[in-house]
């Protein structure tokens, strides 16, 4: 792949980064803002000879992606808030059972059908948290479409490093919106491949049985090595089992494998932070307007800074720490009530306080949003 | 032949009551697949919640136990992403057609080549005996103790109306029939339905003084006739085995090969 000039939709970007990653097997169920993604990968999967389905359901995309997966495939599907939480369930399967997926939302108004067409940050807490029982969970974010190609290709090596699903979230503004993207050329960013076991038959294999590094080699379904794959909890084999100390030791082993991995999996940009008294943290399509403010506060010599986070899950806090720990005054820019300036609150302590800056009315925050509140915190009046 | 061979010992003694019906449907599935010749590296088990689903499990291949009502969809990526491989999806009639109806019909549809196993004992087994949507009016369930008003739906009627180019039924007291429809399902290329009735002495019998497994293996026998059977036009109650739908038309596999050869064709 040359290094190609182009003007394309988030979601084509995000398409475009999915194939470069080496994606093989696509399901998906149309829903707005994400079905270009779909439009976009059934024209480009079957002409690398590779695989599109359009599913019945969300339910059985999230499904059949995961089935393809076994089989020794790079996957995805994509949907927007509805079909995000109708995903919930099978999402949980693929932590459990460990299975490198990519699941992007496209984020939309919510609750419910909200709103289709307008943009909202208001997924990031069901990102988190949205299928039951205690997990962890990657979600990965961009603000621009070179960053929306780099962060689909980087989710592609997290899912297969770790062997987890890993969440694209971003919004209707950075899918539907229409700028440059440079594709960059084959090995420009590196991929991460698959892991296999080198054992051959009729050796012993356990597809749950962590190496040394923490990794995990699989063997494809069709391939000498046969195992059982499920949700319950279970052993090195895959076997069920309800014995304690192996529950605790997988409940564990799930969620470690990513917080003990946080900096491995952080992704984020600085802008001025390094005399600056006023951080702003903003992520997706809300960083746009964010840094506009910072350029145009610090063109009148405001030392005000800018951290964009790229990672979402596993909140980098030790990143939110250090970047914030001279600053006088913390402001999270996002488009709902707060859901990542609570995980910001947690990192930078109580001895500051940390502010939302905000809208919720499904229009896109923009600059005179942000310097609106900006002066109120600053104690400039109204 | 070996039973043993496709059975994975670590895995035993398995979760059946007594008296269950799905052990038979095991026993005669493993011999299907050894008459077919089939290798174990080649056979997928894809299979949901419930009883039914555990027998995936039990089985010497790579087994797939996912969520309820599901197993076909996850299936569907299975099959689609590597079509050599010979996927079976047994499934309990909830699973099969309450949660995962809309799977069922779709899968049916798309005439995928997969296998669905229908492993009907007329209950939610696992859950402790609620009615499923194949118990039928007017018995009896832990959720339906003043007799059930909900209408069964036909198996059989249900995957032609949706599609199935392969469509059986038969019942664990027919084993040898049991055995040779799984053949032929598993040989048909498109997608293949059979429906087995399997007895639930625990739950299902229980609740509708149905007696005994063997009570219940009886039924089957005396309520059941061949296909086509002059017995059934004299007696509507009676229920037909055998082969009900069995017909060629493009498989989705193939018909994808086909359009990659479309879209890479310059």
């Amino acid at each position: 792949m040359s290094k190609k000039i182009t003007f394309v939709q988030g979601n084509e970007a995000c398409a475009l980064g999915a194939m470069y990653a080496g994606l093989d097997f696509y399901a998906g169920y149309p829903i707005t803002p994400s079905t270009e993604i779909a439009e976009t990968l059934a024209v480009m999967l079957p002409a690398a000879g590779k695989k599109f389905i359009q599913m019945e359901d969300e339910i059985s995309s999230m499904c059949a992606i995961i089935g393809a997966s076994l089989t020794g495939n790079k996957v995805m599907t994509a949907t927007s808030g509805p079909g995000f939480s109708l995903k919930q369930e099978a999402l949980g399967y693929a932590v459990m059972a460990e299975i490198p997926c990519v699941v992007v939302n496209v984020q939309r108004g919510g609750p419910s059908t909200g709103n289709p067409t307008h943009v909202s940050q208001g997924d990031v807490n069901q990102a988190r948290w949205g299928t039951h029982g205690d997990h962890s969970i990657v979600a990965l974010s961009a603000s621009n479409h070179q960053d929306v190609f780099k962060m689909t290709v980087e989710a592609f090596n997290i899912a297969e490093t770790y062997r987890t699903p890993v969440i694209l979230l971003f919004d209707e503004v950075i899918g539907h919106m229409r700028e440059k993207l440079i594709v960059p050329e084959e090995g420009e960013i590196p991929l991460v491949a698959r892991l296999r076991t080198s054992l051959k038959e009729g050796v012993n294999y356990h597809p749950y049985l962590p190496r040394e590094d923490g990794r995990l080699p699989m063997s494809d379904f069709g391939d000498v090595h046969r195992f059982n794959v499920t949700g319950l909890y279970h052993d090195m084999w895959g076997f069920p089992t309800d014995k304690p100390e192996l529950v605790q030791e997988l409940l564990r082993h799930l969620i470690d494998k990513i917080e003990n991995n946080v900096h491995k999996m952080t992704f984020y940009k600085s802008y001025f932070l390094e005399d600056a008294s006023t951080i702003l943290i903003s992520y997706g399509s809300a960083a746009r307007s964010a840094l506009s403010v910072v350029k145009q506060r610090r063109n009148r010599g405001e030392s005000i800074g800018l951290l964009e986070l790229n990672t979402i899950w596993p909140f980098p806090a030790e990143l939110v720490r250090e970047c914030t720990q001279h600053a006088d005054l913390v402001a999270v820019v996002e488009m709902n009530v707060g859901q990542l300036t609570q995980s910001v609150k947690l990192a930078v302590g109580t001895q500051k306080r940390v502010h939302l800056i905000n809208r919720l009315d499904g229009q896109m925050i923009i600059d005179k949003d942000i310097k609106r509140i900006l002066r109120i915190l600053q104690g400039r009046g109204i | 032949m070996d039973v043993k061979y496709y059975l994975r010992e670590r895995f035993f003694p398995h979760m059946w009551c007594a008296g269950c019906g799905h052990g038979i449907v095991l026993n005669a599935l493993v011999r299907a697949v050894d008459g077919l010749g089939i290798k174990k590296r080649d056979m997928v088990m894809v299979s949901g919640i419930g009883c039914s689903s555990r027998i995936s499990g039990y089985v010497d291949f790579h087994s797939l136990h996912t969520l309820h009502g599901r197993a076909l969809a996850f299936a569907t990526g299975v099959k689609l992403s590597k079509p050599s491989l010979n996927v079976i999806v047994p499934m309990g009639d909830g699973d099969a057609l309450a949660i995962g109806g809309n799977h069922f019909i779709h899968a049916a549809r798309r005439n995928i080549n997969i296998t669905a196993l229908v492993m009907n004992n007329r209950t939610y087994g696992m859950t402790g005996g609620q009615f499923s949507p194949l118990s039928g009016v007017g018995t009896k369930a832990t959720t339906a103790p003043y007799s059930n008003i909900d209408r069964e739906f036909d198996t059989v009627e249900l995957a032609t109306g949706a599609g199935a180019t392969f469509v059986a039924r038969t019942t664990v007291y027919h084993v040898k029939q049991l055995q040779s429809l799984l053949k032929k399902a598993i040989s048909h290329n498109g997608f293949s339905v059979l429906e087995v009735l399997s007895q639930c002495p625990t739950y299902f019998g229980r609740k509708n003084r149905k007696g005994s497994a063997v009570d219940m293996l009886n039924s089957f026998k005396d309520g059941t006739v061949p296909v086509g059977s002059k017995k059934k036009q004299d007696n509507p109650e009676l229920i037909e085995r055998g082969v009900f739908v069995d017909k060629i038309l493009p498989e989705y596999c193939e018909a994808y090969a086909e359009l990659v050869e479309r879209a890479t064709a310059k």
